[in-house]
């Protein structure tokens, strides 16, 4: 089985551009990442590209092509989409291709244009990802599908607004050294218990913002990599996808992850490690709820404490296992489907020491990338390990 | 944004909220006795193609709720509105919680279902009530 070697990583800003094209917006973060790989446009063999609101936004489909084109990649396309985890479908994918031999490189990525839409609008678009027929027509949003869990959550475990406000607080503080963050910003605890809220307990800093954005990978077989002596010192090592049922009120559970678990013991299985091993995480906090949810099911922490592990420290820059030291979806920002790719373009750019916040974990070696669609009826999980 | 033509029913849902409406809610139900919503070929969790429909519990339990301030267009004018969910024993449901301050919402609280009309769009909702003693519904 080949390793598959992440070559190259590009992304654009994340924030509000509106006027910015998810063509456009691809084009910039696929010339980055193939600048950063330095191999040629001619060796890419297939471009595999995740978006989720094309249709509604841009009014766009059969995004596959046009996005090759915008790469200048004369090479077979195709979209995926699985909701807010649509920039990590697409790197699964090729993962598996390229550890098939069917591969040996692949332009992976995604792209999200969002801010063009009013709130309103862009809250119903987002709202596509639950189960429309027995939530979205009960008036289910977004965040009032995390608030149904942030809710059930402090009823099960205990918690409170405070203790999720840890989180974006922490999150917010990560980004302030990543200028291509949305929100480069610090705020502080009673700036999120005084935000507006959007749907209780759920504030507004308990949110993400609504962003546009594009990341890019050029993802590779180590044997390419050997033989072009490719800069390429990260390995994607381990992969693991988890499913449940698309409505909320279907699930075992109300306050835990059923499916990022069944994600997570597969991508450690994959990987040949444990959750102990991993130094550095990057996982889907869209809402402060889900951050406490993701850490908890990958097992970083146990079930009911993963609460207070942004107020104990354990999770910030100078913790034990920082998480999120992008700024996260909260802070950097949730250009869907551009979300899983950044995810993983951080974490090799953290590893590599590259990043801004990579003195923070200098000696790390072993890191994870969550991406989660709708309420978690998909997540994805990936592991990344430096290999030379 | 496209928008569908006036009046086409979903199979199923549309059956279930006018079984709601005339009193006689159900649920669907497989052989390993699996709870599940319409319109289904199989058992969710099973694939057992053994499907029937069973009456719904009269009442159901608030398990947790929120009060949605920022609303997707199709709801702008009810918003802010409850949205709950509610375990009725084989399944639990999403509605809005009607007749009740948000203030007064708990979790534990009995409720019944019914149907009410969006402000905003006029569509059929579908909708908690509160029960304020164990035998109202």
């Amino acid at each position: 089985m080949s390793e598959v070697r992440v070559a190259g990583i590009g992304l654009t800003p994340f924030g509000e551009y509106a006027e910015r094209t998810t063509r456009e917006l691809f084009a910039e973060a696929s010339a980055s990442a193939i600048d950063d790989a330095d191999v040629a446009r001619t060796d890419v063999e297939e471009v595999l590209y995740g978006n989720f609101l094309g249709e509604l936004s841009e009014r766009q489909g059969h995004q596959g092509p046009l996005m090759a084109e915008a790469a200048g990649v004369q090479a077979p396309a195709a979209r995926y989409e699985a909701a807010c985890a649509s920039g990590s479908a697409p790197v699964r994918e090729a993962v598996k291709r390229i550890r098939s031999g069917e591969s040996d490189v692949l332009l992976v990525g995604g792209a999200e244009r969002m801010t063009n839409l009013t709130t309103a609008d862009a809250t119903g678009a987002l709202a596509t990802a639950a189960d429309d027929l027995w939530e979205v027509r009960a008036g289910v949003t977004f965040p009032s599908a995390y608030a149904l869990m942030a809710r059930a959550y402090f009823d099960t475990y205990g918690g409170s607004r405070e203790a999720l406000a840890h989180v974006a607080v922490k999150n917010h503080e990560h980004a302030l050294s990543n200028e291509l963050a949305h929100q480069q910003q610090a705020i502080d605890v009673s700036d999120v218990l005084e935000a507006p809220r959007i749907s209780s307990p759920l504030g507004l800093y308990d949110s993400c913002p609504i962003s546009d954005g594009a990341a890019a990978l050029v993802l590779t077989s180590e044997s390419y990599a050997e033989e072009h002596g490719l800069d390429a010192s990260v390995a994607i090592t381990g992969t693991g996808q988890g499913g449940d049922r698309l409505a909320l009120h279907d699930r075992e559970f109300l306050a835990r992850s059923p499916a990022t678990r069944r994600a997570g013991e597969r991508a450690y299985d994959d990987a040949g490690i444990s959750a102990d091993e991993v130094d550095v995480a990057e996982v889907h906090d869209c809402f402060t709820i889900a951050e406490v949810l993701a850490i908890e099911a990958l097992d970083l922490e146990p079930i009911g404490e993963g609460i207070s592990a942004a107020r104990d420290c354990r999770t910030t820059i100078d913790g034990d296992r920082p998480v999120n030291l992008s700024g996260g979806l909260k802070a950097k920002g949730h250009p869907v489907g551009a979300t899983g790719t950044a995810q993983i373009a951080e974490i090799a750019a953290l590893l590599r020491g590259d990043h801004p916040n990579s003195e923070y974990v200098e000696d790390a070696t072993t890191a994870l990338t969550h991406n989660a669609g709708g309420t978690v009826a998909t997540a994805i999980v990936h592991v990344l390990e430096v290999v030379a | 944004m496209s928008e569908q033509r006036d009046h086409v029913r979903d199979d199923g849902f549309d059956d279930w909220l006018d079984a709601i409406e005339d009193g006689e809610p159900y649920y669907l139900t497989c052989s390993e006795e699996h709870g599940f919503l319409p319109p289904r070929h199989v058992c969710p969790a099973c694939g057992s193609a053994d499907v029937e429909p069973a009456p719904l519990p009269a009442t159901g339990i608030l398990e947790t709720f929120t009060v949605t301030s920022v609303s997707t267009p199709t709801f702008e004018d009810d918003a802010p509105y409850v949205v709950a969910i509610a375990d009725f024993g084989p399944v639990r449901l999403t509605g809005r919680v009607v007749e009740r301050d948000a203030d007064d919402v708990e979790i534990g609280m009995t409720v019944e279902p019914d149907v009410v009309s969006s402000e905003t769009s006029g569509e059929r909702v579908l909708a908690f009530r509160w029960c304020s003693t164990s035998w109202c519904c």
